[in-house]
């Protein structure tokens, strides 16, 4: 079992993203690397503008990559898209993306009923299983997206990109525009999840406790490539401007309050 | 062990072709109870393929009826919720009296099990409750006539307050919208209205012929295109193409709650979003209503040339004498009508979207079916009105 066990999950070797044409060229990419291997929980950082979100989307084939190759699962991110692709990825979008014409029940057994095999009361036990494992109550399954609380959003989308057991769970911002409990119940849902699906999970996210209390490992955005990378602890210790105000500023201090005193600076090379 | 191997299969179907592990039962075949065992791969991207689910689920239906069946589920090689949905959907909701399991499926099947509850049952139709939605549209249509002839006051209540104070109206606005509305509307327009002008310039002279009365067509033409096809076509067109926008436009910045961000700055969205529109399309549909009239002449003066040899000559000679001054007067007035009202109906669409898809869709269609009609309608009116004018 061996060699397939060492098969990255994500794998993007040079990338350039770039948008525009000719003068109004701007490059978000400039040759960035990076690998996710399975079971990992990686954290995305950067100053906003820094192309994390861009990131996710090469790795859903949302974008095309301008050089470089970006592999998801072993196939051309380009490819993702095809059909059953929610059994590969499931994607929380920021904003939630629930279909507002469907209610929650609808939204999240979309993906199975669109395979068009299995029965109908199948696909309904199927969404609800997934709608209660996120938290929410079998009463909560007629209600439409305009009814919801941005909290409920937030598990409702997670409950639809887990559907069908995808591998690799994307998530752009999970705990933005949650209050500090409910993003705490997020956090939790997300470990349990991790743990009980072996999920491999990517997330964006500005916020300092969400990325302490879950990431394994977090990547660092900045100057268009990936500048530090590692365990927390260790990229927070990293000598770069940006990783200084943003880890070692005032919330980052209180964030990672449990892990000071600071060890001497250790710099990437 | 076969707990930590399991979720790695999606990385392992890229040497094995999926075809090579659907998910089967094998029946032991030296005894009818010796049991099944499942093999292969027990998800949901399995269970979605058509000859993979049928084969299945003929078999699994089989064997829902014995209860006293013995299952092995050990060697299957990976096992996703969905795969065990169908499996407890398959044992009627409760576990068999034998099953060989792995702790990590039997712990996500007791997890199906315990969450797999019947679903809110959505209300069922009755009698009743017909006769209460049919009450409801009525006071919904009731409220909408309010609410429409509430934007009308509005309107006039704006104007004033804009003749009062010109130098702090949205004249940029009101430019804008001039220029969307009015002017991208013109080859349109134009184009409609000359082949309307062609098509019937060509059925007229068929008849006209058979009564040598083929100088008629200037008369015929003239009255029927200025008095009344031109405007008509020109505010169906507008009504499709800037009732439409009006309503997304207005629609989408109440989904995305920039309504709320105006009113909450003290701005009204009458005087800030009603009224530009509805000037601009006050102003913008005369002049169009014109240039279509123009449009489809010039098409009929074509036609009556190549079909019955009017010359374009004759053709404009005739016209002032065939068509008085005052149906050109209607015509502009009619235009300025429709405009202000295909601007006001797709305004009150937008602003009563609900913040979802389908209620924005069904606003848009709403909007333009309305305005038509009403354009159609008030059309009605004006030729009552004016029926003593101009001919």
């Amino acid at each position: 079992m061996a060699p397939d066990m060492e098969q990255p999950v994500v794998r993007i070797e040079g990338l350039v993203t770039a948008f525009g044409e000719g003068r109004r060229r701007v490059v978000i990419h400039d040759h960035l690397a990076l690998t996710v291997t399975r079971g990992e929980i990686l954290s995305l950082v950067g100053g906003s503008g820094t192309g994390k979100t861009v990131l996710l989307r090469q790795m859903l084939g949302l974008e095309t990559p301008a050089e470089g190759t970006v592999e998801v699962l072993g196939e051309p991110a380009a490819q993702m898209g095809r059909r059953g692709a929610s059994s590969r990825v499931g994607m929380l979008f920021q904003q939630g993306a629930l279909f507002s014409a469907f209610n929650v029940l609808d939204n999240v057994a979309f993906a199975l009923r669109e395979l068009g095999t299995l029965p109908t009361s199948l696909a309904r036990d199927a969404a609800m299983v997934k709608l209660q494992m996120v938290g929410l109550k079998p009463a909560d399954a007629l209600k439409m997206p305009s009814d919801l609380s941005g909290g409920m959003i937030k598990r409702v989308a997670l409950a639809r990109a887990l559907v069908m057991d995808p591998p690799l769970l994307l998530l752009d911002e999970p705990t933005a525009g949650l209050d500090p409990s409910a993003s705490d119940d997020f956090c939790d849902l997300l470990r349990s999840l991790h743990q009980e699906l072996g999920l491999t999970v990517i997330m964006v996210t500005h916020d300092l406790d969400t990325l302490f209390a879950l990431s394994t490992r977090v990547a660092v955005l900045a100057d268009r490539k990936v500048i530090a990378d590692g365990p927390p602890r260790d990229v927070a210790l990293v000598d770069h401007p940006f990783i200084h105000t943003y880890f070692q500023g005032e919330r980052g201090r209180r964030a990672m309050a449990p892990i000071s005193p600071f060890a001497p600076m250790a710099v990437k090379d | 062990m076969r707990n930590a191997v399991r979720p790695l299969s999606p990385f392992i179907s890229r040497h094995l072709p999926i075809e090579e592990s659907p998910p089967r039962v094998v029946r032991d075949a030296s005894s009818p109870s010796a049991g099944v065992r499942l093999e292969g791969r027990w998800t949901s991207a399995q269970l979605g393929i058509r000859q993979v689910w049928r084969s299945l689920d003929a078999e699994l239906k089989q064997l829902a009826g014995r209860p006293d069946q013995r299952w092995d589920l050990a060697s299957i090689e990976q096992l996703d919720h969905v795969g065990a949905q169908l499996l407890w959907a398959t044992w009627g909701r409760r576990w068999p009296q034998q099953v060989d399991a792995t702790d990590s499926q039997r712990s996500m099947l007791e997890r199906v099990g315990r969450f797999s509850v019947e679903s809110p049952a959505e209300p069922a139709f009755s009698v009743m409750r017909g006769i209460d939605s049919l009450g409801r549209r009525v006071m919904e249509a009731l409220e909408q006539a309010r609410a429409l002839t509430e934007m009308i006051g509005q309107l006039a209540l704006d104007v004033m307050r804009l003749l009062r104070k010109p130098g702090t109206g949205p004249w940029r606005d009101i430019s804008g919208h001039l220029y969307q509305m009015g002017t991208t509307a013109l080859p349109i327009t134009a184009l409609v209205g000359f082949l309307i002008g062609v098509v019937l310039a060509y059925l007229m002279s068929m008849q006209l012929r058979q009564y040598g009365a083929e100088s008629f067509i200037v008369n015929i033409l003239g009255i029927s295109l200025v008095r009344e096809l031109g405007p008509l076509l020109a505010a169906i067109l507008v009504a499709g193409r800037s009732g439409s926008a009006i309503t997304a436009q207005i629609g989408v910045m109440r989904v995305t709650e920039e309504l709320d961000a105006m009113r909450v700055m003290g701005i009204s969205h009458g005087f800030r979003l009603v009224m530009p529109r509805s000037l601009a399309l006050a102003v913008a549909m005369p002049l169009i209503g014109v240039w279509t009239i123009l449009a489809s002449l010039a098409g009929g003066m074509l036609a009556a040339d190549l079909a019955m040899n009017i010359t374009p000559a004759y053709f404009v000679n005739a016209l002032p004498q065939a068509v008085s001054l005052p149906n050109l007067g209607i015509a502009v007035l009619k235009s300025m009508v429709f405009g202000v009202l295909i601007a006001l109906i797709g305004c009150h669409y937008g602003m009563r979207v609900e913040p979802n898809t389908e209620s924005l869709g069904k606003g848009t269609t709403a909007s333009v079916v309305t305005s038509i009609t009403v354009v159609i309608l008030v059309d009605a009116l004006f030729a009552i009105v004016f029926r003593n004018v101009g001919i």
